[in-house]
């Protein structure tokens, strides 16, 4: 008899997850329905309500400037069905009972959704060609401003994996991902923090401030890449996944 | 290759204040058909979950092939192969890319991959459907790819969450069909809420209610537990006559007569057979039917279950 004793190392069980997830985007609607929606609505964003000609300046400022909006609802409808659907088909006990961590198959997950929103980033590069078409544009900005937006969406996406993990109905799922993200991005705005103000303390207030998404991407969309920026989602990412983990641990049953 | 055995010492699992599994301690050895036997929300599929690493045990734990299912659950997971209820996969994929997928998840390198997935098509006849997504397969073929994916590593041991349940009779004798030439040495569990099952694929028995193990033997001893094993039934002319008869009978301990079928129940240990032939003959009765029961599987799984009869 054959062993059937073979090891299998972490990151390969993490990429072969996130490989079927990836493929499976693509044979089904979603990928298409995501990228349409996704390009439509940046265009619409930036063109129409962003005034991007008359402005009359060369950057991409319009264009960014909305991403944080665009995906407090395409995120989620992205991620709603990454644990709900599992859970509801039942594979889930299939797949958290192959000879992998739910930490891997977390991971897994998570990158290929990622990786998908940065395809549909990378598909906006239209955008990209148009502002050097008319005129001359600093790109290390932009270059900055897509790698901001795609750190942000990674945060949306750990944030709503999360959420996804908690219930089998995706419509639950979706709404509480962005009840959460809302709270992510307003958290720097004048009306979050002046409910905190009158009672707060100063080191709290800076800490809700420094939560904000917006604040976050406002910096790295200007065009300065601050490392602290850059760890600020890596970390609120790894916080979300690993809460992720927790809650699929012990909602397994469920 | 040491021996294939699986050992639940003391497994238990509570969901809340409800004990789905309770201090259960079995051990299964290599060429052992396990049949996993209970009403519904007995405990069998939560047992399954554990022993498969899907869910921890609240309590006490299981050896599958010395690995232990909580400290060391990969290890215990790559010897396994699982079926879980209703065959879950996933419906967007093809046979082909879904059993590739878990070729790669079961460790095999590239250049195997292709190999792996082709020779589980092969055993389980799936090769002209392997270009079709697994949502557009009937009940059938969707129960054979779960099939497929269990075997696919060649698994020492091999756990099916009610197999042949919601199949029409040709599928679940073709499923059982498949089962039965895999069992060769591996161990294969089974729960299954069919007793025709037990009978037709199992070399063991245990049946399980409230979480609580309640019988383990072989499915022949389960059939002497039935008070209709050895008893005889008859359809005769005149039942009554008949009866008061029989019930003479040194070896009878009771007649009893039910939709216009006799049946006579010897005491214990004895046989009856014989003598009510000669009763036959020597009365002249018109007896149109004549049969000897083994036992009755329900009649034992409800008598165990509900604590009704003996």
């Amino acid at each position: 008899m054959k062993s059937s004793v073979k090891q299998i190392s972490a990151g390969s069980a993490a990429l072969n997850v996130a490989r079927r997830e990836l493929a499976g985007y693509f044979a089904t609607p979603v990928a298409w329905v995501f990228i349409v929606i996704f390009l439509v609505m940046s265009g619409v964003f930036t063109f129409y309500i962003g005034s991007f000609y008359e402005r009359g300046m060369a950057d991409l400022a319009p264009f960014f400037q909305f991403h944080a909006w665009l995906y407090l609802f395409l995120v989620p409808a992205l991620s709603m069905r990454l644990w709900a659907e599992e859970r509801r088909s039942g594979s889930i006990e299939l797949l958290l009972t192959l000879p992998l961590t739910t930490w891997q198959a977390i991971l897994g997950k998570f990158l290929a959704a990622w990786l998908f929103i940065g395809i549909a980033l990378a598909l906006t590069f239209p955008t990209w060609l148009t502002v050097n078409y008319l005129g001359n544009p600093d790109n290390g900005v932009i270059l900055t401003g897509y790698i901001g937006s795609w750190l942000m969406a990674g945060g949306f996406l750990a944030i709503g994996s999360c959420m996804s993990a908690l219930t089998r109905n995706q419509v639950v799922a979706f709404i509480l991902s962005v009840v959460v993200c809302f709270g992510f991005l307003l958290s720097g705005l004048p009306m979050v923090m002046s409910l905190f103000s009158a009672w707060a303390p100063q080191g709290l207030l800076d800490l809700v401030a420094n939560f904000s998404f917006l604040t976050r991407f406002a910096a790295i969309s200007k065009g300065v890449l601050d490392a602290r920026d850059v760890v600020y989602f890596g970390l609120v990412i790894l916080f979300w996944l690993m809460a992720n983990t927790v809650i699929l641990e012990l909602r397994k049953a469920d | 290759m040491s021996e294939v055995r699986i050992e639940a010492r003391a497994l238990t699992r509570r969901y809340g204040k409800l004990v789905a599994v309770r201090d259960l301690d079995f051990r299964i050895e290599a060429g052992e058909v396990l049949g996993f036997l209970g009403p519904n929300g007995a405990g069998k599929s939560t047992t399954m979950k554990m022993l498969t690493g899907f869910l921890a045990p609240t309590s006490g734990t299981a050896l599958i092939n010395g690995h232990d299912i909580v400290t060391d659950s990969l290890a215990a997971r790559r010897c396994m192969g699982y079926l879980p209820e209703g065959a879950p996969a996933y419906g967007e994929m093809t046979v082909r890319q879904f059993l590739q997928f878990i070729a790669r998840a079961r460790g095999f390198s590239s250049g195997e991959v292709v190999k792996a997935a082709g020779s589980a098509m092969e055993r389980l006849n799936l090769e002209h459907v392997s270009g079709q997504t697994i949502e557009t397969l009937s009940k059938g073929f969707k129960r054979r790819v779960g099939l497929a994916q269990a075997i696919l590593h060649d698994p020492a041991v091999l756990i099916l969450d009610e197999p042949t349940d919601g199949l029409d009779p040709n599928q679940k004798h073709e499923v059982r069909g498949l089962i039965r030439e895999m069992s060769a040495d591996k161990i294969i569990v089974i729960s299954t809420h069919v007793l025709e099952e037990v009978h037709a694929l199992c070399n063991r028995a245990m049946i399980i209610a409230d979480g609580r193990l309640l019988v383990d033997d072989s499915p022949r001893g389960l059939l002497r537990r039935s008070k209709y094993h050895n008893a005889v039934t008859l359809v005769v002319d005149q039942p009554e006559r008949a009866a008061s008869v029989l019930s003479e009978l040194p070896q009878a301990r009771k007649v009893e007569i039910r939709d216009g079928e006799l049946t006579v129940f010897p005491l214990a240990g004895a046989a009856l057979f014989e003598e009510i032939s000669d009763c036959i003959r020597q009365h002249r009765w018109e007896v149109h039917e004549l049969r000897f029961e083994a036992g009755r599987l329900d009649e034992v799984f409800r008598q165990v279950t509900s604590g009704e009869g003996q």
